[in-house]
């Protein structure tokens, strides 16, 4: 049995690997040039489509519709001062963008974008993706790990507090939901029997795993959004506390390569979910029927169709939701996502073992399942007992509204302890606090 | 290999693309000396000092690092389980449950020592 699922994975990846050269420095072009034009796309939509949210107009003067506004705010970025500080560490201090920026390009190596195509004026038939390997899936995870180092490195390196907190904020957040996307996507891989990006598209011919697969589609969802550093996710540059986070001491060109990183990085998480969950570059159900959808270079369209979607995603959250505070944040990870991704792999597998070909007693199942929920129940209640008991709700103190040396406000459920005006009845005006709480 | 190389190719051009930025910007740019400019930014107050070596930082970081290398390593062994499960059938089902029960554990002993709450 496993020896002939390594020969059906072998045939499978038999489309890649055999390109010319041309052909790879054509199609790592091409990757290159999409996801420039697709971050400067992104940047502009994301300001416009905020600013109709908050009855604004946003940017409408550069080219038609503003669509060059992006570019003229990167030309800007490089006429613009680049400053080193002086309790920077130089050399870490400069190679931080590049770390950053480098990972977020190459996750869109495996990424497939179509299915085989001819290159117009030639004969030369080819995938329309750069490369795939059987563990396509485990490749974008571990570059988009190195990403974070670009992060952290430059929150570090600044010299400065603001950009310290912001790449430790960052670093525990980014990893934290890592685990969570990384447990979301198991139930994928036992479905479709593969971790290569383009077999996992194969799979969904017939249904998407984001419709069989809810549970996990919705963790991976919400994990894209704390991975890439996304409002309402968004702490590592929350402006009121950090100004802004790791970046903070960048200027100029270097600043850019952050902000492209994250923004590549945001196109990379939405390819990925189009990929695993919305059948990749498959046509959608109206379109499908049509025969001819999902042949040529028609896919191509499908599938930045659903990236742009999630793209829309992003910024509809951005422009909706209110930024968490950091520890619910992370209890959020820790403690929902995690444990409800585990379950569901159990849950996941267990059905898929029942349905398998060959028959299995059920008996069985139903004992571990058993002493799973056992297990759990019992680790959960031993000890619950020894939670120490709510302090009995304490008698409110009485509002003293001097009590500070001047006067202030009573919060909300407290009383005033006396009227205002028979305080000052009594007490002559103009007299110190003191004398006010004596009489 | 061959299906590895052409990754050497985008990661070369996105490369080449980072450092032609980097080098541009010193070449664009102004460069006008400022010594307030230098000095680390906290929003026009005098900076804090720096401790020497960089300080410490909090050890509630480093609990998270480690949980989250726990984990991780859980994940490395879930998925070649689960690309492999169709021909391990129940047996893969019974010795993952087994597994995933041995890190709950694990994971509720964190949980009820508190190791998952911040501050």
């Amino acid at each position: 049995m496993s020896a002939t699922t390594m020969v059906r994975a072998a045939d499978d990846l038999s489309a890649f690997g055999g390109d010319s050269v041309w052909v790879v420095l054509l199609k790592a072009l091409l990757i290159f040039v999409v996801l420039v034009l697709l971050t400067l796309f992104n940047i502009w939509w994301e300001r416009r489509v905020v600013a109709r949210m908050q009855h604004r107009i946003g940017p409408n003067m550069h080219g038609p519709f503003g669509l060059l506004q992006s570019l003229a705010d990167g030309v800007k970025l490089a006429l613009k001062e680049d400053i080193t500080p002086k309790a920077a560490d130089k050399v870490v201090f400069v190679l931080a963008p590049v770390i950053a920026v480098i990972p977020a390009f190459v996750a869109w190596a495996v990424i497939p974008l179509g299915p085989e195509v001819r290159i117009p004026f030639t004969d030369t038939v080819t995938p329309l993706q750069l490369t795939d390997m059987p563990v396509a899936v485990l490749f974008v995870l571990a570059v988009a790990s190195v990403g974070i180092y670009g992060i952290v490195l430059g929150g570090w390196s600044s010299g400065s507090t603001y950009s310290l907190l912001g790449g430790l904020r960052s670093s525990a957040q980014m990893i934290s939901y890592e685990v969570a996307m990384g447990l979301a996507l198991v139930a994928v891989f036992l479905y479709a029997g593969s971790m290569s990006t383009s077999e996992i598209v194969e799979a969904q011919k017939d249904v998407w795993y984001g419709f069989i697969l809810v549970p996990s589609f919705v963790i991976y969802v919400i994990a894209m959004v704390g991975e890439t550093n996304r409002a309402p996710f968004d702490l590592p540059e929350a402006e009121g506390e950090l100004v802004g986070g790791f970046h903070t001491e960048y200027s100029s060109l270097k600043f850019a390569l952050f902000f492209l990183a994250e923004y590549v990085n945001m196109g990379t998480v939405a390819a990925l979910a189009t990929t695993l969950f919305l059948g990749g570059w498959h046509a959608p159900w109206p379109i499908s029927i049509w025969d001819g959808a999902n042949e040529g270079y028609w896919p191509v369209l499908w599938f930045f169709g659903k990236v742009l979607c999630f793209i829309f995603f992003f910024i509809w959250l951005r422009g909706t939701l209110p930024r968490l505070r950091y520890d619910q944040f992370m209890a959020f990870g820790w403690k929902v996502l995690i444990p409800s991704s585990l379950a569901w792999i159990v849950a996941v597998a267990t059905v898929r073992a029942a349905t398998l070909d060959g028959g299995i007693d059920r008996r069985y199942m139903l004992y571990a399942i058993a002493a799973v929920a056992v297990l759990m129940i019992g680790l959960f209640l031993i000890g619950g007992g020894e939670k120490e008991e709510e302090p009995a709700e304490a008698e409110p103190e009485p509002f003293d509204a001097f009590a500070g040396g001047y006067p202030v406000p009573p919060m909300p459920g407290q009383a005033p302890a006396s009227h205002p005006t028979s305080t000052m009845s009594t007490t002559s005006p103009g007299s110190s606090p003191e004398s006010r709480q004596e009489s | 290999m061959e299906l590895y190389t052409p990754v050497i190719a985008l990661a070369a051009i996105a490369a080449g693309f980072a450092v032609f930025s980097i080098v541009m910007s010193v070449a664009t740019g102004p460069r006008r000396y400022n010594r307030a400019k230098l000095d680390s930014y906290e929003c026009g107050i005098e900076p804090t000092p720096q401790p020497i070596g960089g300080g410490r930082v909090p050890v509630k970081y480093f609990i998270t690092a480690m949980l989250f290398i726990v984990f991780d390593i859980e994940i490395i062994f879930l998925y070649p389980w689960a690309v492999a499960f169709d021909a391990m059938g129940i047996f893969g089902l019974v010795e993952m449950v087994l597994f995933i029960a041995t890190v709950a554990i694990a994971y509720v002993y964190v949980w009820r020592r508190g190791g998952l709450e911040w501050d």
